[in-house]
């Protein structure tokens, strides 16, 4: 890392954006330096523990409070009977609050998990005994979590985006000489991410201090203020290290309940959750079941394009899956129809996880794509390349940059897709049917306003403050490299501070808009400070200078345009007929996703995320005791995510993509990685055993019924 | 989570005397599935014996021929040592096919065989279950059961004991050796698991405060020609959703002797002795290895959702056995 020649401006430039850095952090993170949120020492810490509703739906009738609070240790039992009234109808950063953040107001539970009370004592242990002790009674009403295709009471939520429609999709369909009507399925998805969700709350010097883990430090501030009225200047939200967020780290209970026993109490308080708490309290994937129409003239060119999404949602907010979203980019037709439905059940309230909408809508859309290229007899990318828009197909606007086309082409190039027998169930090696699949893969990219501020310190460093937030993808070391690019400096003489609402207001760690974002007002603001250097006698006083901007004026006058990244995604599968196991043999993923700025941890973030794809594909499923509403196995034993011997050799890269009107040429890598991957290996399971899977996830089970199903046992 | 005291325990029969004088009391041995259980509520022990240090760590030949485990043997000793590796390979395959590295440093044989069913009903104190609260009813039988019983089950309770290692064990007649504050004791491991009828909270025919001590196995050569193949929802670090340990010697053409022993399909690991009937002195080909399957699976009783495991044992008995069959008629 440390260099002896005196780099010039010019290789400074070249050094950073584009080459592969080590995290910034990398060091502190593997030797247990870098402390997470429940990690940092408070004297005089209290630890509150949640209690959650056993009951699916009805009405809290008692809570035995004395009993508990004799107990060893125990300082405060909240309820709601007790706790402070907190403001809910505000609209935050990404829109109305999550309900099950308003705690204890009243005696409905709406939902298993509800969170019920809070069990405030010395120590965590005590807490847990004293929460675990408390007996909550329940006027027990019937309940109803059953979600399928055919729910009669599901409905067109009351959104501009939900319904979009161009030409007619039925008389399309008649017209069609082929044509495709099938329904996919996918189930319940957690985030599961590595550290579960923590916060530690205390009032210093008439300020609400409070650590955390999440996604946006500015954005959990402000919805904590406006909860409690208090002025957002008196709070403060910390979030240095996240261990994995994915959508499920922006205000949640328990930052809300540290807040309401510290106010109680008047001492530090701080609420971890279980790993089973996180399942039930952080939000979920809903599960969907996605009707697809295709209709196509024999050179596959598409006629109907149809796509109707329904999931469900809770009986206190409708939160849409967006899942017939990518159609809309993807692919030219005459006739488009994209529809979402919900049902409202006695279930928590779902909530954004990685690739929202485009991880379950690519499994049905790029599914049916190679069902219908199995019909047609066409070749699965020629069929996509048929299709292949020169602008939006429903906007009409046309793309920043797109080439998909270009990543198939690479990816084939690179997987041997040109020696593929398209006929199923012919390559056997040993017990093994082998099979290989693609899919294309898209997620927009976005930006959205954001602040920061950069300093030239007097000893010929700068120091960056942007209320960003790394969740563990390396954007504390991608800025470090786009603000020394932008200062034309080496990296290591920038330090990028993250994680602190003081910084001002910035856009969230999702939506793979992050990075772009944040790049924005880092850049601008590097390029104001550097004019005001040019000006000055080149002498810096002790404070230093500062540049501050704001991207929300930059952001407006960029061209309405369709902004998104693309990816082609290729697996090899083997299915053991006889046992139903499925092995990925090996993975690639080709990306055109604009400038990349760190290429180890782009890598490794695509690799991840498609990972994350091969998991969805082949384990991923919350499973719901249809009699108490429970998710049962409410556990990473129970819930399965991909174990290391599951990952093949995965290999993630990518193509040019320049963006010419954009000032960063940025495009997000945080969903992408994710997008297709499940279609793409289970094309790969048809083409290795002949049998079409449109149920989410692969599992054994349902490959060994396929196998009776196809020999007739 | 109660607070419980902890005591090591340097002798047997120090261990069984403070077991004896404290029914509140456990033993802990790798601690991977009862601290797991203490931490979600299903076990509240007042203390913890714990008989890790305990000189019971070796693995030693009988003067039969057979082989004596320490019930302290970790997996990952018993899974890595010559003698198991070369006269009972199914066994070694079986430990490894359990759990993660990590898991099986910890865990213990002794532990091993009494480690609790994953049944999720059983392990979330908040909903019925007959075994966790008697009398309460099984949630499985009418909830979710894709990997619940097909053998052996009742409507009392429907799920599988989740030992990898057991089902090895149960194909060699494995003793299981015992000390109590009255003294020493064996039960065989056929009748080590009771049958689980309206009792399913009753899960082993030890006495109260018993010790594992050891589990022997009789001298059987065709054990040295055996294999244990688990199957799963992922590659590794997950329960079986159907396993089977197999053994085979074949002469002049046909089964000579055939050990045949199935896991994830009932409350213990499953003894497949009909199976065995069947296939004794017939040719070993597929057709015969089906018939065996399919006799020992007649009794199977199926719910909703795992059905499923009725072909899927058929499929992995007709495969391990046409693997050895072919290896040993090479």
């Amino acid at each position: 890392m440390t260099t002896t020649a005196q780099p010039t401006a010019t290789t400074a430039r070249h050094r950073s954006v584009g080459v592969a850095h080590t995290r910034v952090e990398g060091r502190d993170k593997v030797t247990g330096a870098a402390r997470y949120a429940s990690e940092q020492p408070f004297a005089d810490l209290a630890h509150g523990w949640l209690v959650l509703s056993t009951a699916a739906r009805g009405r809290i009738r008692a809570i035995g409070e004395e009993a508990v609070r004799a107990m060893p240790g125990v300082l405060a039992v909240l309820h709601s009977g007790n706790a402070p009234r907190v403001m809910t109808d505000y609209v935050s950063l990404l829109g109305p609050p999550d309900p099950t953040n308003a705690l204890f107001q009243h005696d409905r539970v709406p939902h298993i998990g509800w969170p019920v009370a809070l069990v405030v004592a010395e120590t965590p242990e005590q807490a847990r005994e004293a929460a675990e002790a408390l007996v909550v009674e329940y006027e027990v009403e019937p309940h109803d979590v059953a979600f399928h295709a055919d729910r009669p009471d599901s409905y067109v939520p009351d959104d501009g985006n939900a319904v979009l429609t161009k030409g007619d999709l039925e008389a399309e369909l008649a017209a069609s000489a082929v044509v495709l009507d099938a329904t996919y399925t996918t189930p319940e998805q957690h985030h599961s991410a590595m550290e579960p969700h923590a916060a530690t709350a205390r009032w210093d010097g008439g300020r609400l201090d409070v650590l955390d883990a999440n996604q946006g430090a500015m954005w959990v501030a402000d919805e904590l203020a406006k909860m409690f009225s208090l002025d957002p200047s008196s709070v403060r939200v910390r979030s240095e290290h996240i261990g994995g967020a994915f959508g499920s780290k922006g205000l949640r209970p328990h930052q809300v309940a540290a807040v309401m026993a510290a106010t109680v109490l008047q001492r530090p308080v701080r609420v971890a959750l279980t790993r089973r708490q996180t399942f039930a309290v952080t939000g979920y994937r809903s599960p969907t079941a996605q009707r697809m129409r295709l209709g196509a003239d024999p050179d596959g060119r598409l006629r109907a394009f149809g796509h109707e999404a329904l999931n469900l949602t809770s009986t206190l907010r409708p939160f849409v899956e967006t899942s017939a979203a990518l159609g809309r980019v993807l692919y030219d037709a005459r006739a488009h129809h994209t529809a979402h439905r919900l049902v409202d059940v006695d279930m928590p309230t779902p909530t954004w996880m990685r690739a929202p909408g485009e991880a379950p809508g690519s499994f049905a859309v790029e599914s049916a794509l190679d069902e219908l290229a199995e019909r047609l007899g066409m070749d699965p990318i020629a069929l996509r390349a048929r299709n292949e828009p020169t602008v939006g197909p429903l906007s009409g606007l046309p793309f920043s940059s797109r080439d998909l086309l270009g990543c198939f082409e690479e990816g084939a190039r690179r997987f041997g897709w040109a020696e593929r027998d398209p006929r199923p169930r012919l390559r056997r090696e040993g017990r093994w049917l082998l099979g290989t699949g693609t899919a294309a893969a898209t997620y927009p990219s976005g930006a959205a306003p954001s602040t920061a501020s950069v300093t030239a310190e007097a000893d010929g460093t700068f120091t960056v403050r942007i209320s960003a937030a790394d969740v563990g993808t390396g954007a504390r070391t991608a800025l470090t490299l786009i603000a020394a690019e932008a200062l034309e400096v080496e990296p290591e003489r920038v330090a990028v501070r993250i994680g602190d609402s003081d910084f001002g207001p910035a856009w969230v760690a999702g939506g793979s808009m992050g990075t772009r974002s944040w790049a924005l007002a880092v850049t601008s603001a590097a390029a104001e400070l550097r004019g005001r250097l040019a000006l000055g006698d080149g002498e810096i006083p002790p404070e230093g200078i500062t540049a501050h901007t704001d991207t929300a004026g930059l952001l407006a006058e960029l061209a309405k345009k369709e902004r998104h990244s693309f990816g082609a995604q290729f697996a090899e599968v083997a299915v053991d007929p006889a046992t139903g196991e499925i092995r990925v043999r090996r993975m690639l993923g080709i990306f055109a996703a604009g400038r990349i700025i760190n290429p180890l941890t782009a890598r490794s973030q695509l690799v991840g995320g498609m990972v994350w794809g091969l998991s969805m594909a082949l384990h991923e499923e919350a499973v719901r005791d249809p009699a108490s509403g429970s998710h049962i196995g409410a556990d990473l034993a129970g819930y399965h995510v991909a174990a290391n011997a599951d990952v093949p050799v995965i290999e993630a890269d990518w193509i040019e993509d320049p963006v010419p009107d954009d000032p960063v040429g940025l495009k997000g890598i945080g969903e992408i990685g994710i997008v297709g991957v499940a279609a793409a290996i289970s094309n790969a399971v048809w083409h290795a055993t002949g049998v079409r899977h449109r149920d989410l996830p692969l599992r054994p089970d349902r490959v060994l019924r396929a196998e009776e199903a196809r020999t007739g046992a | 989570m109660r607070e419980f005291s902890y005591q090591r325990a340097t002798d047997v029969d120090g261990a069984v005397a403070l077991l004896d004088a404290d029914p509140d009391a456990r033993y802990l041995g790798g601690g991977t599935n009862l601290v797991d259980l203490m931490r979600t509520g299903v076990e509240r022990p007042g203390r913890l014996v714990d008989v890790r240090e305990l000189p019971l760590d070796s693995i030693e030949s009988t003067d039969d021929g057979g082989l004596r485990i320490g019930a302290t043997v970790t997996n990952s000793e018993l899974a890595a040592h010559p003698q198991v590796r070369r006269r009972y390979p199914a066994l070694a395959q079986a430990v490894l096919a359990g759990a993660s590295g990590q898991l099986r440093n910890m865990a213990t044989v002794g532990g091993n065989l009494l480690q609790r069913t994953r049944c999720a009903y059983f392990t979330d104190t908040s909903l019925p279950c007959n075994k966790r609260a008697p009398g309460t009813g099984c949630s499985a039988a009418t909830g979710e059961h894709r990997n619940h019983a097909i053998l052996g089950a009742s409507a009392h309770c429907v799920a599988v004991h989740p030992s990898d290692m057991g089902v090895a064990l149960a194909a060699f007649d494995a003793v299981v050796s015992y000390e109590t504050a009255e003294g020493s004791g064996q039960v065989a491991l056929a009748d080590f698991y009771l049958p689980v009828g309206d009792t399913p909270h009753r899960e082993t025919a030890l006495p109260p405060g018993a010790l594992i001590t050891a589990v022997t196995l009789p001298p059987a050569p065709v054990a040295a020609h055996s294999r244990y193949r688990k199957v799963r929802e992922r590659a590794s670090y997950a329960f079986a959703i159907g396993s089977a340990a197999a053994a085979l010697e074949v002469a002049d053409g046909v089964v000579r002797e055939v050990r045949l022993a199935f896991g994830a399909v009932a409350s213990r690991p499953w003894r497949a002795g009909t199976a065995e009937r069947v296939l004794s002195g017939r040719p070993p080909v597929a057709s015969v290895f089906a018939e065996a399957a399919d006799a020992e699976l007649a009794a199977a009783q199926v719910l909703e959702q795992n059905a499923y495991k009725v072909p899927l044992i058929r499929n992995l008995v007709v495969a391990l056995l046409t693997e050895l069959a072919e290896e040993t008629t090479r």
